[in-house]
């Protein structure tokens, strides 16, 4: 003990000297710092400004715009309104009943990708055989232009012409629309569920899923206790960017209906107002109430499920 | 509990590659057992055939009397430790140990009383609600135990399962690893590369080499009688010294000088009908210093020492021979594996000696070594041509 009080004193000062030099010290790591951090605001800061430029600016323009009554066709009419263009589109039941069939796509599109995505990771990261030829083939439909995938679909279910259509007309109706909306979206978005889901499997240890076989634990079981609560993070990624695309889903129900039927996404009815119907007062309305939906949908996947996903706290990730 | 019996099995990959070869294995009730060899010597692969976590390519697993061949693991009722741990990383402690039960279907009192009764045997009780990455790495090794103890399981599998730790709780836990067998007297077979592990854990050891058994046996008789370089060259730390010599008349001619044989070597070398190109293995503590053993039957020769280590019991001498290498496949497998593959001038040899000898560094001592305990094996086969088990060595040979 008394060797180790000894040798501690000189580090530990009380020298006036001692004291002089630790506010030296003191001082020149802050001024280090501080130039470290100017250098790092620098660095970033070109980037920061193409971000207000692209993004900051338009949905603050946006915002600024659905305070006012602006219709192109009535330029001279421009007037602030407040907030009337909110009450104007919150009461519309175009508005709810597009944010109905959006809220549907979503919620079953997500759920179908999650399902076939999982099982198309697993494939992906099991096949021994022809893996290369397994992985480039499944990621063959992200890599068509959604609109040109879209078209393909519409004339497939074309009344007489398309080869899954026959003589019905599925895209006549609303709620095989719907589906066939649904199909295309999932058919498309799969692959990418998927890869996202491939690089979490790829992060659980092989020897866990001997350890597992080894405990007792069936295929299935080893699944559900190992394997899902492990992937959790990568599931609650994918299925937060997907439900995030989703909602916002426009090219498919351009290219298949238009709309047509009710089955006009609130993308859509946002475009036809502010685009076609060039209001842009009740178009940056939408707008910035499908920025508000979507900016809860994230919060509420980060608040609540990422605060529970195991492996996400310090604890769960050796 | 259980006997586990490897009759004739054979391990080879789609691509050709075989990786264990005819291993021939009865495993008693209650038996610990250690399978020990450089990497790639096909041991884990013989562990995992038992887990049933790869294919038995040829041969029968039989434990208890039954053909399991075809069983999925978690229907075998063995655990495994593996060298990883791999643990469960989202689950707490108790949760880990509790797994296989869980998966049983055990009722959760159940679970618990057997959870905290392992815990309590490996020290574990107050971390059962922590979670693995808050552990270090005792602690995780423990835990591992603990998910194997806890199920009652008929045998244990442990795959290197000290390698993860550092030397001193090496060797901590394999004294703990020892007595937890011992209590609950579990059947065990356990992998290693390390020879102080295997001489100091095991029943029985089997030393493996190249996907073949090369000698099954207690650590003192692989120790006292090796059947072939490899085994004598693998156990024993300092390792045996070899050195290439010459069979002549009643006596042998090497680097170590001319000696005469004792009878018994004479008699076993004659029956052995060998060549008379031979390798000679002395162990490190047959040798002394010359002046302290005096006029002992033995062999004598001079060597200038190159190093002394002082350990308190025992002085390391290091002196380099000059002349011939011995060497065969099996010697330079094991520099291989100790990555000890420079090749110098020369032989390295040590000797442990007592620790009243007065050598110093740099000095031309006289030694002394015990012709009594002399190894002889054949210089193109590498067979032990004294005292090596006739038995094994003939099975090694086979398996070729």
């Amino acid at each position: 003990m008394s060797t180790q009080a000894d040798l501690s004193r000189p580090a530990g000062g009380g020298h006036d000297a001692d004291e002089e030099a630790v506010a030296i010290a003191r001082k020149r790591a802050s001024e280090g710092k501080k130039a470290e951090a100017k250098l790092g605001m620098m660095l970033c800061a070109p980037a920061a400004l193409v971000m207000v430029a692209v993004m900051a600016y338009p949905i603050a323009y946006a915002f600024w715009l659905s305070l006012f009554r602006a219709d192109l066709r009535t330029p001279d009419q421009n007037e602030f309104v407040g907030l009337s263009n909110y009450v104007t589109v919150l009461s519309s039941p175009i508005w709810w009943t597009a944010f109905g069939v959006t809220a549907f796509i979503t919620v079953v599109s997500v759920i179908l990708e999650l399902v076939l995505g999982m099982l198309l990771a697993i494939v992906m990261h099991r096949t021994i055989i022809g893996r290369g030829l397994v992985r480039t083939s499944a990621l063959v439909p992200y890599a068509i232009v959604t609109v040109v995938a879209a078209f393909s679909w519409r004339f497939a279910w074309s009344q007489d012409l398309g080869w899954l259509a026959g003589s019905s007309a599925p895209l006549t109706d609303r709620w095989s629309s719907i589906a066939i909306i649904i199909l295309a979206e999932v058919w498309k978005t799969v692959p990418f569920m998927a890869l996202l889901l491939m690089a979490g499997l790829a992060l659980v240890p092989e020897d866990l899923h001997k350890a597992a076989a080894m405990d007792g634990g069936s295929a299935w079981q080893r699944f559900w206790m190992i394997t899902v609560p492990l992937v959790m993070p990568s599931i609650l990624v994918a299925v937060l960017f997907r439900t995030l695309d989703a909602f916002r889903v426009f090219d498919n129900i351009f290219v298949l209906t238009s709309g047509a039927n009710e089955t006009s996404s609130v993308s859509m009815v946002a475009y036809n107002n502010l685009i076609r119907g060039l209001n842009l007062g009740i178009g940056s309305t939408m707008s910035v109430l499908i920025f508000i939906t979507i900016a809860i949908i994230a919060v509420v996947f980060t608040k609540l499920f990422g605060a529970a996903a195991p492996g996400s706290d310090e604890g769960g990730r050796r | 509990m259980a006997e586990i019996v490897l009759d004739n099995v054979v391990k080879r990959y789609p691509d050709g590659a075989l990786a264990v070869d005819n291993f021939n294995l009865e495993i008693a009730d209650g038996e610990f057992i250690i399978l020990v060899g450089p990497s790639g010597c096909g041991k884990s692969t013989t562990l995992n055939m038992v887990a049933g976590l790869e294919d038995i390519t040829q041969g029968e697993l039989r434990i208890d009397g039954q053909v399991v061949n075809d069983k999925a693991p978690k229907d075998r009722d063995i655990a495994m430790v593996f060298q990883s741990y791999a643990l469960y990383p989202h689950m707490t402690v108790g949760e880990n140990m509790g797994f296989p039960l869980k998966l049983a279907k055990v009722d959760k009192s159940t679970i618990q009383k057997k959870v905290h009764e392992a815990a309590e045997m490996l020290e574990l009780t107050q971390h059962l609600d922590r979670k693995p990455s808050n552990l270090s790495g005792g602690q995780r090794q423990r835990v591992a135990m603990g998910r194997a103890i806890v199920r009652q399981p008929k045998a244990f599998l442990m795959d290197e399962p000290l390698s993860n730790l550092d030397a001193k709780l090496r060797v901590q836990m394999r004294t703990q690893v020892s007595r937890i067998q011992k209590t609950l007297g579990t059947t065990t077979l356990y992998v290693t590369h390390d020879q102080t592990e295997a001489m100091t854990l095991g029943d029985r050891v089997v030393v493996m080499r190249g996907g073949i058994v090369q000698q099954i046996g207690s650590p003192q008789h692989l120790y006292d009688h090796p059947a072939n370089l490899f085994v004598a060259g693998f156990i024993g730390s300092p390792s045996m010294n070899f050195v290439p010599g010459r069979l002549e008349g009643d006596g042998i001619v090497s680097a170590l000088g001319e000696a005469r044989l004792p009878d018994r070597i004479r008699q076993a070398l004659e029956r052995g009908n060998g060549s008379r190109d031979v390798i000679l293995g002395v162990r490190p503590e047959d040798f002394e210093d010359a002046r302290i053993n005096g006029d002992k039957p033995g062999g004598r020769f001079s060597a200038p020492i190159d190093v002394v280590e002082s350990m308190g019991s025992d002085l390391y001498a290091y002196f380099t021979l000059r002349g011939d290498v011995a060497s065969s496949a099996e010697l330079d497998d094991l520099a291989k594996d100790t990555g000890n593959d420079l090749h110098t001038d020369g032989t390295a040899m040590t000797a442990r000696l007592d620790p009243t000898a007065r050598i110093r560094q740099g000095d031309n001592v006289e030694l002394w070594y015990n012709t009594d305990k002399l190894h002889i094996f054949d210089a193109e086969s590498g067979r032990n041509l004294v005292g090596g088990d006739s038995q094994s060595a003939a099975n090694a040979g086979t398996g070729r």
